[in-house]
């Protein structure tokens, strides 16, 4: 037994697992406490965020009128059908459907490079009128103490949100290769399974980030 | 080999119907927080919000990212990041919401000798009283 054991164990199988369960369960864990740190590291951002809207509740409303709400919905709306294209790409994957699997990566891509766009008008229209964070904070028309606190705190959530987005375009780009190459199969789709779990938690956090800054009521 | 691996460790496969209703349900949440938003319900427009939110951000953790079907042992690291940043942010707030308290102590010190509980009418406050004069500037 132990003289056949590489030749009986599939490629994608490592030498140090088991078997493809517990090699997939390992993965599964390691992404989930990677998740973890994410939850932490954007809970540092909601909790500054938390105590400058309780200090500046009024600021924050008038600042947040600058906001387009339309925008941000439509962005709400493609990062939402994102998450839906790619949990049908991990669904095929498991039913080795191949061709359907790339092509609901690609529309993940392409959802993911429209919220991008939509996230460069928005950014290019402050950075012209000159809401920009602290020193950089330019623009008269906003009542309250302080505005430009809005600003950095708007900037550096949906910036490290936006870099989210970006490495996980990244992430699917290469999932998409890899499944051009014939790298995966209903026995092994762990890599599309894990992007997959990342790319629903830069979903979640944008569910919280878009009442947060568009909808202060 | 194959069938054996394939009967052991099969995928859990859920019907496109329940990603189709998932996603159905957070475009309509979408449209309901937008809608209520430009409702003024005073302090309860952010409750409301954070309800909708978290309601859309269960959907996408159960099914979307399958915690409802996979070990629980996921389900329960994630719930522990969430379970700790809300004490993180519930304790700032603590801070935070009653520094100016603080502040006010520190603006009217107690002065030496001075009767701290004595018991003020209700036509005097208890910093006016003057068994423990605000006056800080008066003080050394």
């Amino acid at each position: 037994m132990s003289m056949n054991h590489a030749a009986e164990h599939p490629a994608f199988l490592e030498h140090h697992f088991n078997d493809a369960e517990q090699q997939r369960e390992s993965a599964k864990l390691g992404m989930w406490v990677f998740l973890l740190t994410e939850v932490l590291t954007f809970g540092g951002l909601f909790c500054a965020y938390a105590i400058y809207r309780s200090w500046n509740p009024d600021m924050f409303f008038n600042a947040h009128k600058e906001l387009d709400v339309w925008l941000g919905t439509v962005n709400t709306i493609v990062l939402i059908t994102s998450s839906l294209t790619m949990a049908l790409a991990i669904r095929s994957m498991q039913l080795d459907n191949k061709k359907r699997a790339i092509l609901y990566l690609v529309f993940t891509l392409l959802f993911a490079a429209t919220f991008l766009v939509v996230k460069y008008f928005e950014y290019s229209h402050k950075f012209h009128v000159g809401q920009l964070p602290g020193k950089f904070y330019t623009f008269t028309g906003i009542q309250g103490n302080n505005p430009h606190i809005f600003f950095s705190i708007y900037f550096a959530m949906t910036g490290l949100h936006g870099l989210h987005v970006l490495g996980g375009m990244c992430l699917i780009g290469w999932l998409i290769y890899r499944t051009h190459k014939n790298r995966f199969s209903s026995a092994y789709y762990t890599p599309i399974e894990m992007v997959g779990l990342f790319w629903h938690l830069v979903d979640l956090i944008w569910i919280f980030l878009f009442p947060l800054f568009y909808l202060i009521g | 080999m194959k069938s054996e691996h394939a009967a052991h460790g099969s995928p859990h496969v859920l019907p496109v119907q329940t990603y189709l209703a998932v996603a159905g349900a957070l475009l309509v949440l979408t449209i309901v927080t937008v809608a209520v938003s430009f409702v003024h319900f005073g302090a309860w427009n952010l409750v409301v919000a954070m309800v909708i939110a978290a309601t859309k951000a269960i959907l996408v953790a159960l099914f979307f990212m399958h915690l409802k079907y996979d070990n629980k042992m996921y389900l329960s690291i994630f719930a522990g990041s969430v379970l700790f940043l809300a004490l993180f942010i519930i304790f700032s707030m603590f801070d935070t919401l009653r520094r100016a308290d603080i502040y006010e102590t520190v603006g009217h010190p107690i002065r030496p000798n001075a009767i701290i509980y004595q018991q003020t009418d209700s036509t005097q406050t208890s910093t006016g009283s003057a068994v423990a004069p605000v006056d800080s500037t008066a003080k050394h």
